[in-house]
């Protein structure tokens, strides 16, 4: 594609990781692709998450995506990018204070074990062996080994760096309104730069894709959720597991570069003046402070040098969409990932190749996630 | 932010005399190694931050902010005005867990609005 032209065979809607994976594998299969993005490469949640990398805890539905991201794709991903995605495979511990939290993660993990994922409960005394900062409170907790983390921002402008590598354009400062049909098939991307025309259009722009959706008759249930994480100054390596807690009060790891990365929800965000918008709220950090100290009280004196808050594009039952619209011949849409699609992106990306360039997901199975299937209920 | 149209480069990476300099003191990242993000496709301040981390360690940028804008805009021919700020984050000066996890114990109106 030359500068000025408008045209591609395909339009990715969103220059998060899923717009720069898939932009990366499209290009390299030859075809001409343009990635439109409303403001920077990775402005959203892509740039914005803790770099969890996890199968445990996920819905089944999903769990394919994850399995086949972590056995396939992660461990060789910094090779494939030429960038060190300072990818780390020392598994996920999700830790419960209360009998009630044990009882929450003995379900998740009988549920996981079911599609054949190697998670187990452990108890408190092991969760410590394991990570000896952990306090006395922890009661139990969910140990997934294969499990780890990665760091977003190299992962997905490594993505976009190769994707550019292989031909692909991207225009950033263009935000897209709606999409508009020509005999049947979507072919249209209306902008505030003028109309933008392919033969197919990925639509994966976070929980902004509904509306845009909306213009050519889909609905998906997706609303936003905003989500807190901050970084601390560098420390000693202490731990190198990927953390979560049962009751939600805190998710992080501590990154390469030495410094922690630790997020979580403050929970009345909503019901400030600002909750839309991508900035932080006072009440969180304080909070999320506190729930990181009662987990690991040696943390108490770490300083905290930066927060920032991003958005969720939260589906309605807790899975995304990554399909082909039947009514719409020729978009594909993949959203509402519901605050963790991160770790799966790397194997989303060839889910939605396939689902461009053959018509249907053969190498991983999505068949449950699906964007028909919502209907009320009674 | 305006328009930015980003495709492969088309020249080898150049290398310059002056390539170890170092530009953000915190992170020690030279005038180098941010010619080669751009050369790699940055384009503004935040991605350039977030591919090489300048502007990411203890002073978040206040020193070398400039000093990398003029960079990426003299390497990608785009006006620096174009090219964003690096976002300013809370806290405002590194503070610790503890101290930040008691700021709003004694603030009554923050306090009724905070979950347990
Ligand atoms: C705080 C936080 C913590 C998280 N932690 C984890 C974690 O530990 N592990 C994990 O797996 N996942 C995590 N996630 C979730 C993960 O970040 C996302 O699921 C993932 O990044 C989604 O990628 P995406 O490309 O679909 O969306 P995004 O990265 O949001 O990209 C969408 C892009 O579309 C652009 N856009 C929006 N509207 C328009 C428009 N009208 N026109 C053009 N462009 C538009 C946006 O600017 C954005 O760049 C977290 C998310 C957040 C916010």
């Amino acid at each position: 594609m030359k500068a000025n032209d408008k045209s591609a065979d395909v339009i990715i809607i969103g220059g998060g990781i899923m717009g720069c994976s898939t932009a990366y594998r499209l290009a390299k299969e030859g075809v001409s692709v343009l990635v439109l993005e409303a403001k920077e490469i990775g402005n959203g949640g892509s740039s914005r998450n803790a770099g969890g990398v996890r199968q445990s805890a996920r819905d089944i539905r999903e769990l394919p995506l994850a399995m086949y991201a972590v056995s396939n794709i992660w461990p060789t991903l910094s090779e494939e990018l030429d960038i060190d995605v300072e990818y780390v495979q020392n598994g996920n511990l999700r830790l419960g204070k209360t009998e009630a939290h044990v009882t929450a993660l003995t379900n998740l993990v009988k549920k996981s074990t079911s599609v054949g994922l190697d998670v187990r409960m452990i108890t408190g005394n092991e969760a410590r062996e394991i990570c000896p900062y952990m306090s006395d409170e922890v009661l139990g907790a969910s140990w997934c080994p294969s499990d780890g983390h990665a760091n977003p921002l190299h992962t997905t402008l490594g993505f976009y760096k190769k994707a550019l590598e292989y031909g692909a354009t991207f225009a950033t400062g263009i935000q897209v309104f709606g999409l508009q049909k020509v005999k049947g098939r979507v072919r249209q991307v209306v902008t505030d730069d003028g109309i933008y025309e392919a033969q197919h259009i990925l639509l994966c722009a976070g929980h902004a894709s509904r509306a845009i959706a909306n213009t050519v008759g889909i609905d998906i249930p997706v609303e936003r959720e905003t989500s807190e994480v901050f970084v601390t100054e560098q420390m000693k390596p202490m731990f190198g597991q990927m953390l979560g807690t049962s009751d939600a009060d805190f998710y992080g790891h501590q990154s390469a570069h030495g410094s922690f990365v630790l997020g979580g929800m403050g929970g009345l965000e909503k019901f400030t003046s600002n909750y839309y918008g991508d900035e932080t709220h006072n009440v969180t950090l304080p909070k999320l402070s506190r729930g990181v100290i009662k987990y690991f009280p040696d943390l108490a004196n770490v300083k905290i040098i930066r927060s920032w808050a991003g958005q969720y594009d939260v589906c309605a039952d807790g899975v995304p969409v990554i399909d082909n619209v039947s009514e719409v011949p020729g978009l594909t849409i993949a959203f509402g990932f519901c605050g963790h699609g991160f770790g799966i992106a790397p194997a989303v990306s060839i889910a939605l190749c396939e689902l461009i360039m053959k018509g249907k997901s053969e190498t991983i199975d999505i068949s449950k996630l699906n964007y028909d299937r919502f209907a009320a209920k009674g | 932010m305006g328009i930015i149209i980003r495709t492969k480069h088309t020249q080898p990476f150049i290398p310059q005399p002056d390539d170890s300099m170092i530009i953000c003191r915190c992170e020690e990242i030279t005038k180098g190694e941010i010619r080669k993000a751009v050369y790699d496709g940055m384009r503004t301040i935040n991605e350039v931050k977030r591919y090489l981390r300048a502007g990411m360690g203890l002073c978040q940028g206040q020193t070398c902010q400039r000093l990398v804008l003029g960079i990426i805009a003299s390497e990608s021919q785009i006006s620096a005005g174009e090219l964003g700020h690096i976002t300013g984050r809370m806290p405002v000066r590194p503070a610790t867990m503890d101290y930040i996890g008691k700021s709003t114990e004694h603030s009554e109106g923050v306090e009724r609005y905070e979950s347990k």
